[in-house]
Parts: C-alpha cells; sequence; structure tokens
C-alpha cells in the first residue's frame, strides 16, 4: 500500500472537517470500550492471563529460529508447504506462483492486514487475477476502492448511506429501486452476492492469527464464517503470515485467545475459531487439497534484538486504537498507511521508515490508555518516546522544535538563570491575564493558542511554591 | 540470474533464519536448549485455566448451556438419543422450517432411530450449499464460553458447519468439558500426532458488526444454531 504517512497533518485536518467521518467516529467511541470492560469484568484472572500471554511472546522471540524450523516441520508432515518470504515482492510473488499453478481466476480472501502490507490484491488485479474480499467490510471497503481504517472493522469510518451507495453502483444486476434502509437487508445482499463466488473461487487467501510449531496449523478468528467458506471451498488455501504469529502450542494459543476476543470486540470468545492443519485427509469429503503457508519477514527480522522488539507481541485486537483519544478523533485513514492507531504509530516506522512514518509517534497525548488496555502489555507510549528520540537525534524533527528545545535545554541547565526567567514570565503572564483569566493569543505559542485558550497562570511557579511550603514546615 | 525458485526461497529461508539469530546475537540454539524446547512441545501443559472452567461434570454441562445461550445459540434439552428426532423436527417446525436436512455421515448419528419419525427426509454427506439445514455431532463442547469443537473427517464435512442456514448439533452431554485444553487433551490423545485437517470452535451464529457496528446474525455462516443436548 502506498504511503501518505508523511501527509499525516493534512490528513488529519481533512478528516476533522469530514462530517460523515464525524459521525461515524462518534458511534465508535462507546460500544468497544464498553463491551470490553463488560466481558473482562466477568473474568477475574484477565491480568493474570495477559502475563502469561505476554511471557508466551516473549518465548517465543527468544527462539524464533528454532519455532520457525519446528512449524516448518511440522506443516510439511501434515502435507503442506512453508514459502518464506523475506519482503513483500516476494510474497506477491509466491503467491502468483501458486494462482498460476491451478490456473486461478477468481481468488476469495479472508481479512488479512498482512494482504493490506504487501499490497495483494491490485497486484492480482493487475495479473488478471480477481481477488474478492469476503469479511463484510472488507468487500465494502474494496468495492469503494479504499484501504481499511480499523485492524478489525475495516469500514468503521462509514456510514450506513455509503453502503448503500457503493451495493447500488456494484450490484448493477439488482433492481435499482429495491428498499436497502435496514442493514439486515444489506448483510443479506452481501451474503447473496459472495456466496456463488466463494463456490467458484480457485483459490482461498487467509491470514493467521496464530501458528503452533507443535503442530504445524494455523489459526484464523472470524464471526462471519467468512475465513472459514474461503478456506474450505476452494483447491488451495494459502496462509498469509508473518514470523511473530508463532506459538509453542495450542495450549499457549488458547491462554492469548482467552484475552484476544475480549480486548477486541468484548466478546467471551469469538464465533468461529478455526484450526487448520495440512490439505484435506484420504477419505475427507470437502476440505482444500492444497495447504501453503507464506511466511513473511517484511521487516520484522530489523525489529528483533531492538528497543521495539516488543511490538512483536501484538495480537491485532485493536484495543488501543479503540481506547486511543486521537484515533477516535481523526480515523484509521489518517494515518496513512496499513496500521493505524497507537500499535501503527510504533509498527508503521519499524516497517516503512521513521522518515515517512515521523509524524505518527508524535500523534499521541500520552494518556497512556493504550498501554493500560493492551492485552499483551506493550509499553506503546514507551516505544513512541524512542521513535522520537530516533527522529531528534537523527535531525529529522523540524528547526524550529530543535531550536526551541535547545533553548529550553540551555535555561533548564541552568537552575538559578531558570527559575528566575520562568518567575518572571509566571507573574508577567499572571498580571496581564488577570483580567480574562486566560490568552487567546500568545507570541510563539500560536501553535498552542489557534485551537484553545492558554490559562493565565495565578500565582507562583511551582518550583517558587515548593520551596516555601518545605521553607514553612 | 535464471536462479529456480526453490532457490530464491532456500536463500530467503537461511536468510530469515540468520537474521534472527543475527538480532538475537547468537548462533542455532545449543543441542540440549533445543531439546528442552522439543520436550516442552511434546509434552504440553496448560498454562492458566480460568475458575468458572473447572466445575464437575454436572457444573459444565450447566455452564455451557447459559454461556451457548449468551452467545445466540438455542438449545433443547432431551433425556436419550431415542428423543432426539422429535426435537429436531419440533424446532424445525418451531422455525417454519421444511422437515428435510442433510446429515452428517456419521456412526454415532446413525445410532439415533430417525426412522420413528418418518416425516423427516434425511440425506447423508456433504453439502455444496443447496440445503438449507445440516445436522452434525460435535467431537466435544467447551462450558468456559459455550463453545462447540468440531472436527474434520470422513464422518463429518466442514461445509456442513457452515454453507446451510441453519445447523443443528446433537450433542451427547459426556461431550461437554470445562476448557478448551481438556478437549484438545482429547482429540490428542485419540490419535498418534496428527489431527484433522479442520478444527472449527464454534460460539453462536454467524455474525457481522461491520455496518455501524450494529450485530446482525448470519453474515455467511448460518444465522441459526441449535443444539440438541442428550442428557442421560
Amino acid at each position: 500500500m502506498e504511503s501518505t504517512s508523511h501527509a499525516f497533518k493534512a490528513n488529519v485536518e481533512k478528516a476533522m472537517v469530514d462530517p460523515g467521518l464525524q459521525k461515524a467516529l462518534g458511534m465508535m467511541k462507546t460500544g468497544f470500550q464498553t463491551r470490553r470492560l463488560a466481558a473482562i469484568n466477568k473474568l477475574p484472572e484477565f491480568d493474570r492471563l495477559r502475563d502469561q500471554g505476554r511471557d508466551i511472546k516473549n518465548h517465543v522471540l527468544e527462539n524464533l529460529d528454532f519455532y520457525l524450523e519446528r512449524f516448518e516441520r511440522k506443516v510439511t508432515e501434515a502435507g503442506g508447504h512453508v514459502h518464506w518470504c523475506r519482503t513483500a515482492e516476494e510474497a506477491r510473488e509466491t503467491i502468483l506462483g501458486l494462482c498460476r499453478k491451478v490456473g486461478a481466476k477468481t481468488v476469495t480472501k479472508g481479512k488479512s492486514m498482512i494482504a493490506e502490507e504487501i499490497a495483494l490484491n491490485d497486484f492480482l488485479e493487475e495479473k488478471g487475477i480477481e481477488p474478492i474480499e469476503t469479511d463484510l467490510g472488507e468487500y465494502i471497503i474494496q468495492l469503494r476502492r479504499e484501504p481499511p481504517s480499523h485492524i478489525i472493522a475495516p469500514a468503521i469510518h462509514l456510514n450506513k448511506s455509503d453502503v448503500i451507495d457503493a451495493f447500488h453502483k456494484a450490484h448493477t444486476h439488482l433492481d435499482p429501486d429495491r428498499p436497502m434502509d435496514d442493514p439486515n437487508t444489506l448483510l443479506e445482499e452481501a451474503r447473496n452476492v459472495l456466496r456463488p463466488k466463494f463456490l467458484a473461487a480457485d483459490v482461498g487467501i487467509t491470514g493467521a492469527n496464530f501458528m503452533i510449531a507443535e503442530t504445524g496449523s494455523t489459526i484464523i478468528v472470524t464471526n462471519e464464517g467468512n475465513g472459514d467458506l474461503t478456506q474450505i471451498l476452494p483447491k488451495v488455501h494459502i496462509v498469509l503470515a508473518s514470523l511473530e504469529k508463532l506459538v509453542p502450542t495450542f495450549e499457549d494459543a488458547a491462554t492469548i485467545l482467552r484475552l484476544l476476543a475480549r480486548s477486541a470486540t468484548g466478546q467471551e470468545f469469538s464465533v468461529y475459531t478455526t484450526v487448520s492443519t495440512g490439505p484435506r485427509r484420504p477419505g475427507d469429503l470437502d476440505g482444500p487439497e492444497e495447504f501453503h503457508v507464506v511466511l513473511l519477514d517484511n521487516g520484522r527480522t530489523n525489529i528483533l534484538g531492538t528497543e521495539f522488539q516488543e511490538m512483536l507481541r501484538c495480537i491485532r485486537c485493536s484495543a488501543c486504537l479503540n481506547h486511543c483519544p486521537v484515533y477516535s478523533t481523526v480515523g484509521g485513514h489518517a494515518y496513512g498507511w496499513v496500521y493505524p492507531g497507537p500499535m501503527g504509530a510504533v509498527l508503521t516506522p519499524t516497517l516503512i521508515g521513521i522518515e515517512e512514518a515521523g509524524h505518527l509517534p508524535n500523534a499521541s497525548t500520552f494518556c497512556g490508555r493504550c498501554e493500560s488496555v493492551c492485552p499483551m502489555r506493550i509499553p506503546l507510549p514507551k516505544m513512541m518516546r524512542h521513535w522520537r528520540e530516533h527522529e531528534f537525534e537523527r535531525h529529522l524533527s523540524p528547526s524550529a522544535m530543535r531550536s526551541g528545545l535547545a533553548l529550553w535545554a540551555w535555561f533548564a541547565t541552568r537552575p538559578r538563570l531558570y527559575r528566575l526567567a520562568t518567575g518572571i514570565a509566571a507573574r508577567l503572564l499572571g498580571l496581564f491575564g488577570r483580567a480574562h483569566g486566560r490568552y487567546g493569543w500568545l507570541p510563539l505559542a500560536s501553535g498552542w493558542t489557534k485551537g484553545r485558550d492558554f490559562p493565565a497562570p495565578e500565582g507562583k511557579t511551582f518550583m517558587s511554591q515548593w520551596a516555601a511550603r518545605r521553607k514553612a514546615s | 540470474m535464471g536462479r529456480t525458485a526453490e532457490g530464491i526461497m532456500s536463500d530467503a529461508r537461511s536468510q530469515i533464519l540468520g537474521s534472527v539469530r543475527r538480532a538475537l546475537r547468537r548462533d542455532a540454539l545449543p543441542a540440549d536448549k533445543a531439546a528442552a524446547l522439543e520436550a516442552r512441545l511434546r509434552d504440553p501443559k496448560p498454562n492458566l485455566i480460568p475458575a468458572r472452567a473447572r466445575g464437575d461434570a454436572k457444573a459444565v454441562v450447566e455452564l455451557f448451556v447459559e454461556m451457548a445461550g449468551n452467545a445466540a445459540a438455542t438449545l433443547t434439552r432431551v433425556k436419550s438419543a431415542k428423543d432426539v428426532p422429535g426435537a429436531v423436527a419440533d424446532f424445525l417446525a418451531s422455525q417454519n422450517l421444511p422437515a428435510s436436512f442433510v446429515m452428517a455421515p456419521d456412526p454415532e448419528l446413525d445410532t439415533i432411530p430417525w426412522s420413528e419419525r418418518p416425516t423427516l427426509s434425511i440425506r447423508r454427506g456433504k453439502t455444496d450449499g443447496g440445503d438449507q439445514v445440516s445436522v452434525t455431532g460435535a467431537f466435544a463442547a467447551i462450558a468456559e464460553t459455550g463453545t462447540l469443537m468440531l472436527t474434520s473427517g470422513p464422518d463429518h464435512p466442514s461445509t456442513l458447519n457452515f454453507l446451510p442456514e441453519t445447523h443443528v448439533v446433537v450433542l451427547p452431554a459426556g461431550k461437554v468439558v470445562g476448557p478448551y485444553e481438556e478437549a484438545w487433551a482429547r482429540l490428542r490423545a485419540g490419535r498418534d500426532g496428527t489431527l484433522p485437517r479442520t478444527v472449527n470452535f464454534v460460539t453462536g451464529p454467524s455474525r457481522s458488526g461491520d455496518i455501524e457496528q450494529r450485530l446482525l446474525m448470519g453474515a455467511h455462516g448460518p444465522r441459526r444454531l441449535h443444539v440438541v443436548l442428550i442428557e442421560d
């Protein structure tokens, strides 16, 4: 996917005045958060499971080479194939090769963020193979030819009227005057349009929420059942997964599965959790005849062993997006690439570079909610700070900010001067601001005052109050 | 130039493994360390199991009934296998569905006296989407979240779990366990290190929240999931 992360600020300005987007985002604030909390309150062990989930993933990352080889061996033993791919390009070519081998014309797809990462749909289309997204949200945005704006709710930026428009334009074989106002009729229409496509597809591509080293199995988690129809009906099932999805055993997957749905949608368990191992067995009446796992690095090994390694624990649940004040104000598209919200602010620069995505780790209020809800206990704010440090060290931050910080640092390392200057400033600001109690404009602070007032100080600086109180006690 | 696809892939394989080891600042794991990890894989231990999943046989059945209901599955309890045909027929009638279905070619299901309800029309096999209703067994059921565990095989085509609009599962109470781990241990125990191609954990009927976050039932999989629980 082409990135517009460098244009984050412009994207945000557009997003904030988009009435349709703001209406759709308004609906998301309460739903996910309330449901997550209700589900967690019903599971007293939740926090201990978080610790175990974190430890499992840390263990895998420390032994990743071992588990990768072990997984490959078991996939092969079960009659499947593992394809190692360093880059997006290698993964695309591998998938194309597998499709061409069976003369595929159409490919159904379950939801996969990695497929977005490698821009698989555009590539297959260019090569004359029709990719069909089957998750309802993904189907809607495919019709609109736009990327997902949320990891698990890809069409969350849309309102019902947008879906009606998209279906009107795409489903021209249906009566243009058919009633479409009830969302159930929209779902029904998508179901009816997609059913024959499921049955006709030559290849089905899904992602993986987990890969199990013990058995060479892959696991997907869905609510619609589209991922299952995608993998049991066509001749060939291709799983597209990045390296860090590995867990040692089913037991380890079960622990993290207890965290996943609760953190994501607030369900106790998703409707369909499916474990796939190899192709159909002799005597089976259905299921794919070929099973392929495209195992993708695409930058993961560059993250391993760095201060961003903990990001590889991420299970893509979206809890951090759903609780982020920035995400819920600007939506997912503003982030400009595949992964939005706090996890995107950390992950995106590791995958496409801080030069391109430097705005993202700066788009944070550091309120810390992302870390507090993360089921895998990923210290997202800390890692956003790491990115800011990298930017500063590599002279990527704007010069005004750099000279401002340099000036502040000069003062701050001279405590007496600092106290004197801030004391004068506080007094003056308090004096001139007394009448209104606030400033609508201040020199050098327009970035702040453009959007909101600056409150006038009412007394002395913190340092002088501190000193006074210590003296008094 | 001119290298084979296999050649490129084995390059990719060794390069990825090499990058992992460089990042971890070590070579391939020493033999003793690798053996310890192998041992962990050969004898998998459960992690923390929530208290709610640790009840006795009676308690887990009650919990399953409650949790399956929470997940929008419907459920009928019957005394014995001979009551199943009546329960299935009544359920179909209550939903205004025809008294005909495709059934998994499962020897366990064949022990049910279906002929006592001659109005039921039964076809055995997989489905290509032309059937409104399917009837299958289950490998196990997990009380913790009201989840059915369905395993593919000659006796249970996976298409029956997804293509029909209505899926009826016949479940003897003895198959209900507390946590996922216990169901998985049963599966492992009955097989010598191999797994069925597909294991479906199913919790309620299909749904989507992709239009304005409204919960809509029956997205691609079944709209209705009905369990007939045999108590004896």
